[in-house]
C-alpha cells in the first residue's frame, strides 16, 4: 500500500475518532459514536498491517499479542463493577503512558524502521518528539498507577507533602529539557534513559501530594496526558491517525479537568499543587463545639416521604462505597407508586470522576431524564418537600455561599438547604473530604439518617410499604 | 521555497485540537465517564506504532530488543482498545429513556 492511500486511511480513522466523541452529546446517538470508534480503530489497525509488508513469522506474534492483550481487555471490561470505573480508567491511562513510552524507545532504538535516519544519526526534530513523547508518557504512566492506588484504597487518599516538593518538580521538569538539548547533540542511550527515569519520577511526585477528593481532577489531567503522549508517538511517526487522536483526547481531557476545576472553585494550579485540607485548621476547631443535631430513624424518613409531593435525591461518592444505588432506585419506585415526583440532583464533581453518578445510576435503570445536573435543578429545591442526601456531603454545604473564611467558599453548591425538608443519610457527623463541617446539619429543617446509606434506603423502603 | 512536511502535522495537530475543543463540550455532562473511557480507547491507536515496531528488521531476528518493545506496546494497547471500547458499550447500553405509560 502507498504510503499517500495509507495516509488517507489514517485521516478516515482520525475522522471516525471525531465522530465518535460526538455521538456522545445525547446518549441516543452515542452507541452508534462508539461503533465509529471501533470501525476507526479497525481500519487503522488493518492499514498498519498492509502497509508494514507481506506475511512473515512476525506478524503471527503480533496477532498472538493482539489477542492475548485483547482477551484481557475484554475481561476486565466485562467483570469491573461500575463502582470501580474512576481506576479502571486510571489503570487504562497507565497503559497509554507506557505502551508511549515504549514505541519511543523501540523508534529510537531502530529509527530505520520508522525513517528516522539511522541509529546515532537521528532527525533533531524527530529526537524532540520521541523525547516529548516518552517523557509524556512516562509521567502518565507512574502519575495514573499512583492514581489506580489511591483510587483503589491500597494507598492512602491523603495528601503526601514534603518540603520544597514543588521546587523538586521544577528542577526535575528543567533537568529533563537540558538533557533533551544534549540528547539531540549526541544522541547517546542514557540520556535518553535518564529522560525516561526522571519523567517517571516526576510522575510520582505530582500525584502523591493530591487529596482524595481532587482524584477527579486528577483523572481527568492524566486523560490528557495521555493525549498529548500519542500526539507526540505521532509526529514521531508522521502518523495522522494518532496526531489527530492525540489532540482529541489531549483537549478532552483539558476540558474536563476544566469543568472539574471549576466544580470546585479551584484554579488548576491550586489542585495541583495539592494539600487541600492543611489550611482549615480553624474551621476544624469550631466543630468541636457540640451543636445539637436532629436524628431520625427509617420510619421518619418514610413518614416525611410519604407527605412529600416532590423529593430530590442528592446522591455522592458515600453512595457508590455503599452500592447503594439498586436499594436507592427501588425506594425510588415505592414513592413513585404513591405519586410522588422524584428527580436527581447531580454536582459536577460528585464521585471520584467526571460523571461518575450518572453512570450508577444508569446501571441502577434509572432512566437518564429523571437526572439533573446543577444548573438545571439548582432552582427546584426551593418547590421540594424533601431533599434526600445520600453519599454526598461537601456539595450541598451553604458555607460555600456564606462564610468567605471557609476553604470552599465560592464553590457551586446544591442549594439543598431551600427544600421544606433535608434528609441526610450519612455514617457519622464526620467532615467530608474537604475537611469541612457541613453547616446543614445543625439546621432545624435537617433531618440525620446515621447508617450506611444501602442498609438506610432498605428500612426506608420496607417502612414505606 | 518548500513548506517542511512538519508544518503541515502541526496545523493538522492545532486543528484537530480546535475540533477536540467544540466537539468535547458538545458532550452532555451525563456521559463524562463515557467520555473518558472512549478517548481513553481511541488513544491507543498508538498500537499502530506498536506493530511497525515489533515488525521491524529482518525477518530471521523476530524477537530483538527493539521488536520486544514493540510487542510489549501491542499487548498494552490491545487491553486499552478491547477493554475501553467494550466497557464503554457496556455503559452507555444502561443509559435508558422513560419508559412511555
Amino acid at each position: 500500500m502507498s504510503a499517500n492511500l495509507s495516509a488517507s486511511f489514517y485521516l478516515l480513522s482520525g475522522i471516525l475518532f471525531i465522530l465518535a466523541l460526538r455521538g456522545l452529546s445525547s446518549p441516543e446517538t452515542s452507541r452508534r459514536g462508539n461503533y465509529f470508534g471501533i470501525a476507526g480503530m479497525i481500519i487503522a489497525i488493518l492499514v498498519t498491517f498492509l502497509s508494514v509488508g507481506g506475511f512473515s513469522l512476525s506478524l503471527v506474534y503480533v496477532l498472538i499479542f493482539l489477542l492475548i492483550g485483547g482477551t484481557i481487555g475484554a475481561f476486565i471490561a466485562f467483570r469491573i463493577p461500575m463502582t470501580a470505573m474512576p481506576e479502571l480508567v486510571a489503570g487504562f491511562h497507565s497503559l497509554v503512558g507506557l505502551a508511549a513510552v515504549f514505541v519511543a524507545i523501540s523508534a529510537f532504538l531502530k529509527p530505520e524502521a520508522f525513517n528516522l535516519g539511522i541509529t546515532g544519526e537521528i532527525k533533531i526534530a524527530s529526537l524532540i518528539e520521541m523525547s516529548l513523547g516518552a517523557s509524556i508518557g512516562a509521567i502518565t504512566f507512574t502519575g495514573s498507577i499512583i492514581a489506580f492506588l489511591k483510587l483503589r484504597g491500597i494507598m492512602s487518599g491523603a495528601p503526601i507533602i514534603f518540603a520544597k516538593q514543588h521546587y523538586i518538580n521544577l528542577m526535575l521538569g528543567i533537568a529533563i529539557i537540558v538533557l533533551v538539548f544534549y540528547l539531540c547533540k549526541n544522541q547517546s542511550d542514557s540520556l535518553f534513559w535518564t529522560i525516561i527515569g526522571l519523567s517517571f519520577l516526576i510522575g510520582v511526585l505530582l500525584i502523591i501530594p493530591i487529596g482524595g477528593a481532587d482524584m477527579p481532577v486528577v483523572i481527568s489531567m492524566l486523560n490528557s496526558y495521555s493525549g498529548w503522549a500519542a500526539a507526540g508517538i505521532g509526529f514521531t511517526l508522521e502518523n495522522i491517525a494518532l496526531i489527530i487522536t492525540g489532540a482529541l483526547v489531549g483537549s478532552s481531557g483539558a476540558i474536563l479537568s476544566y469543568i472539574m476545576c471549576k466544580g470546585m472553585n479551584r484554579s488548576f494550579f491550586n489542585v495541583i499543587l495539592g494539600g487541600w485540607g492543611a489550611t482549615d485548621q480553624n474551621s476544624k476547631k469550631l466543630s468541636k463545639e457540640q451543636k445539637p443535631v436532629k436524628s431520625g430513624n427509617a420510619d421518619d424518613a418514610a413518614f416525611l416521604m410519604k407527605n412529600a409531593s416532590s423529593v430530590i435525591i442528592v446522591p455522592g461518592y458515600g453512595m457508590a462505597v455503599a452500592q447503594a444505588q439498586h436499594a436507592l432506585r427501588e425506594m425510588v419506585d415505592t414513592l413513585k407508586k404513591n405519586n410522588i415526583k422524584v428527580t436527581y440532583a447531580i454536582h459536577p464533581v460528585a464521585g471520584r470522576m467526571p460523571g461518575h453518578m450518572n453512570v450508577l445510576l444508569a446501571e441502577a435503570n434509572v432512566p437518564y431524564d429523571e437526572v439533573f445536573e446543577l444548573e438545571e435543578i439548582n432552582s427546584d429545591f426551593a418547590n421540594a418537600d424533601v431533599a434526600f442526601v445520600i453519599g454526598a456531603n461537601d456539595v450541598t454545604n451553604p458555607v460555600a455561599k456564606t462564610d468567605p473564611q471557609s476553604p470552599i467558599y465560592g464553590m457551586p453548591v446544591l442549594d439543598v438547604e431551600k427544600s421544606k425538608s433535608v434528609l441526610f443519610v450519612k455514617r457519622s457527623l464526620s467532615p467530608g473530604y474537604a475537611g469541612i463541617d457541613n453547616d446543614l446539619f445543625y439546621r432545624e429543617n435537617t433531618l440525620m439518617l446515621f447508617a450506611d446509606a444501602k442498609k438506610m434506603v432498605e428500612e426506608i423502603t420496607k417502612a414505606l410499604d | 521555497m518548500e513548506i517542511d512536511p512538519f508544518i503541515f502535522r502541526l496545523s493538522i495537530f492545532i486543528l484537530s485540537i480546535f475540533v477536540g475543543y467544540y466537539v468535547v463540550w458538545s458532550v452532555t455532562p451525563s456521559l463524562h465517564t463515557p467520555l473518558m473511557s472512549v478517548t481513553n480507547a481511541i488513544s491507543s491507536v498508538i498500537i499502530v506504532g506498536a506493530i511497525i515496531a515489533a515488525l521491524a528488521g529482518s525477518t530471521e531476528k523476530i524477537f530483538e530488543t527493539s521488536n520486544i518493545f514493540g510487542f510489549l506496546a501491542i499487548i498494552l494497547a490491545a487491553v486499552n482498545i478491547f477493554g475501553g471500547f467494550l466497557v464503554t458499550q457496556r455503559m452507555l447500553q444502561m443509559y435508558k429513556k422513560k419508559k412511555k405509560k
